[in-house]
């Protein structure tokens, strides 16, 4: 029996557990509601929880451990011998679950049947040719031990998962009389209900917390890796990002965190007023009518993926700034430049930057504004005197938030500054970032363990740090400031 | 000292400051204030009372045209201010403001100091030709607010820092600093206790001597405390308008006398 099979046994079982559990809880009460703790429903979810949980967590955990225990068992029927020149453990792991699993495939087609394959052996039959046969390739002939640590694999395995079929049904089996058994009018079962609910909300926030320790950790142990390979003094205070194919590369990453923040620096500057200039006019001075249009067409500049504002970038904002900037001015000839990309990139977070501020805005309480009018203030001294400095923890808020998510941009970059690490003042100059750099160094035709591929991961978590310092800092300003304005 | 009506009106001549001749206000399609028409005099706290939800605070947001701010609201009639119609074109909503301060029922101190607060108005209306003016209007709107006492050593904290009742005289004390000529007043003691509002009662009787005061309120024991003329409003009409002391103990319209003995309301 497999294990979607079970999955489905015992959720069905479990279903028929609420219905009975719901009837039971209303007979044991001799029909009247009234007489229970909790609504006949709450004795029901109390039957089918009891019957599904238990018994869905015991066939997770045992599908997770089983290959580990088997391999184990496996592993031990290798002998170095076995393990050819070039090859490693885990490749010969590799090969006994494929011939494993084309031993399956030969079983389930009736190319073989069962008492063949007990007595299959390497020296008698070409296993090889054999499992080609039915569409499973080899890279090598298969040696005597290998063949039967994969019989072992197969045998296993097979077992371990009768086994687990039968102790996953007898836990749901026993979940679900027990917890009939359990049922007395003054059971609370609510609060059994309650609980379940609890526990999984924690799981889903959970899920959350985990991947991001889960992303770090990965992010950690490969950059440790890296800076056992590559000096750390010269990634951090290095001049020059030059990989070499060969090795001896310099890695620095001064000129491409420059190139990232010369961009971000610019695409704020060109957001942040422009944002907030909109964020006002929605809040302060667009009648319902306006705002209902507005206010979603800014939106949808947020909508649009940042490989189209990367294609703006490439064919129509860079060759115009060349053409009547970079050229007249004699300052760069490149299309690619810090300015198309901080300038496109500020379009893209001009609705991050607007409709936060607009929210904030909206939330400085109306009595603000009577106080204001109140003494004779016009609508743009108000704005700028009274909703501003009590909007501007939430403003900082936002503007925070558009400057972590331009560090980390990448598209726009790749297709609006190029890709040339320098350390230049000029715009109009081609530069790049460390987002570009990681993708290049990831996807380039060195080998995963050298330095000039597990740069990406310092890259990687420098760029993790510095965003994370900026939400940091935002949170913190947002929080300091806010009880003040209540 | 606070339950007899004060009877000490009529002591001086006294002009008719605001005069207001029947005004109608419309919240879309509610008719929320019928043919009004009262005269305000000057130098005289006058209290407008009634059940809630009876147009006494709508009409004042008229008198400085604070409704202005509410897109569906409509004002017809004619509302004079020492003579000019205040909805007249050529006037500015904004200057009329500064003419007609406004306290509002909740304290509502800027997220300023306390001495940035009080200097809002001056600022904008540039009333202060230095520093040391702008100083000394604060410490003058302060001590009339009755409040210089206890901020005069935090006049740089925040405002919202202050108790209820402090936060809601440093907006009288902000009202006074513009130099208005009349001063509007919200349900100003409905969010204080009972300490904190006799201290703002009696500034506002203190008040009386500069401005012609105005104030809406809930408790019929205020009006007869604080005021010299009261209004009664119901159902947005003006149902009876005279001295305090002979709405509260000889009104003419016997739902006046329904509400003030508490029958109605």
């Amino acid at each position: 029996m497999n294990a979607g099979l079970v999955i489905l046994a015992v959720i069905a079982l479990a279903t028929l557990g609420y219905f009975v559990g719901r009837a039971r809880a209303l007979a044991k009460a001799g029909g009247d509601i009234r007489g229970l703790h909790s609504l006949p429903n709450y004795y029901g979810q109390t039957v089918f929880l009891f019957t599904a949980v238990p018994a869905l967590l015991v066939c997770v955990g045992w599908l997770l451990l089983q290959p580990l225990y088997v391999e184990h068992r496996v592993s031990d029927m290798i002998t170095p011998a076995d393990i050819a020149e070039g090859s490693s453990q885990s490749l010969v792991m590799a090969d006994i679950r494929r011939i494993a699993t084309g031993l399956d495939t030969a079983v389930a087609r009736g190319a073989l049947t069962g008492a063949d394959l007990s007595s299959l052996s390497a020296d008698a039959t070409d296993v090889r040719a054999l499992l080609a046969g039915v569409g499973v390739a080899l890279a090598s002939e298969v040696k005597g031990s290998v063949l039967a640590a994969a019989k072992e694999y197969r045998a296993a395995t097979a077992t371990l998962k009768m086994a687990m079929s039968v102790v996953v049904i007898l836990i749901a089996l026993a979940g679900f009389v027990l917890s009939l058994r359990r049922l007395r009018p003054d059971f609370r079962a609510r609060n059994v209900s309650e609980t379940a609910i609890k526990a999984l909300l924690i799981l889903a926030s959970s899920v959350a917390i985990l991947t991001t320790v889960g992303i770090i950790f990965s992010l950690v142990f490969e950059t440790a890796n890296f800076f056992g390979l590559h000096s750390a003094a010269d990634f951090f205070f290095g001049l020059t990002w030059n990989p070499q194919f060969r090795g001896g590369s310099d890695l620095g990453i001064l000129p491409l965190l420059w190139g990232t923040l010369y961009v971000s620096f610019v695409a704020l500057l060109f957001a942040v007023p422009i944002g907030l200039l909109v964020a006002i006019y929605l809040s302060e001075y667009a009648s319902n009518r306006v705002r209902t249009i507005v206010k979603p067409a800014v939106e949808i500049l947020a909508g649009i993926p940042t490989i189209v504002y990367g294609l703006f970038a490439l064919i129509t904002v860079g060759p115009l700034l060349r053409d009547y900037f970079a050229q007249p001015l004699g300052l760069g000839t490149s299309s690619s430049s810090v300015l198309t990309a901080g300038l496109v990139m500020g379009v893209m977070l001009i609705p991050f930057v607007s409709s936060l501020s607009d929210d904030v805005i909206n939330a400085v309480p109306q009595s603000m504004r009577d106080g204001s009018y109140g003494l004779g203030a016009t609508q743009s001294e108000t704005v700028k005197q009274v909703i501003l400095p009590a909007a501007l923890p939430g403003i900082v808020g936002a503007i925070l938030l558009a400057a972590s998510r331009a560090i980390g941009e990448t598209m726009i970059v790749v297709m609006g500054a190029g890709a040339a690490a320098k350390l230049s003042l000029n715009p109009l100059e081609a530069m790049t970032t460390i987002t570009v750099k990681i993708v290049s160094q990831l996807t380039g035709d060195t080998e995963f363990a050298s330095p000039e591929t597990l740069v990406a991961f310092a890259l990687g978590l420098s760029l993790f740090v510095v965003t994370l310092g900026l939400n940091v800092l935002a949170l913190y300003i947002v929080r300091k400031y806010r009880e003040q304005y209540e | 000292m606070y339950d007899a009506p004060n009877l000490g009106a009529k002591v001086e001549q006294k002009t008719n400051k605001i005069e207001a001749n029947g005004v109608q206000v419309y919240y879309g399609d509610t008719h929320a204030i019928k043919d009004v028409s009262v005269a305000i005099e000057s130098n005289t706290v006058t209290a407008f009372i009634g059940p809630s939800g009876c147009g006494k605070s709508t009409f004042l947001r008229c008198l400085n045209r604070m409704n202005d701010t509410i897109d569906i609201c409509r004002i017809e009639g004619d509302i004079r201010l020492d003579g000019e119609d205040i909805y007249d074109k050529r006037v500015d909503p904004v200057q009329l403001r500064a003419k007609v301060g406004m306290v509002f029922q909740k304290p509502n101190p800027f997220p300023k100091s306390i001495y940035d607060n009080i200097a809002y108005g001056p600022r904008i209306h540039g009333l202060a030709k230095s520093k040391a003016d702008l100083d000394e209007i604060v410490e003058k709107s302060l001590r009339r607010g009755a409040i210089w006492n206890e901020v005069k050593d935090r006049l740089h904290e925040p405002g919202t820092g202050l108790s209820g009742g402090q936060q809601q005289r440093l907006c009288i004390a902000r009202a006074i600093a513009t130099e208005p000529e009349v001063l509007l007043m919200d349900e100003p003691c409905s969010a204080l206790d009972p300490i904190a509002t006799a201290q703002v009662e009696e500034l506002i009787d203190e008040l009386r001597a500069q401005y012609s005061v105005v104030i809406v309120t809930h408790s019929m024991q205020q009006a007869a405390r604080v005021s010299q003329k009261t209004a009664f409003f119901h159902l947005g009409h003006l149902v009876e308008y005279d001295n305090t002391s002979t709405i509260f103990t000889n009104p003419r319209d016997e739902r006046t006398e329904s509400y003030i003995t508490g029958r109605i309301g």
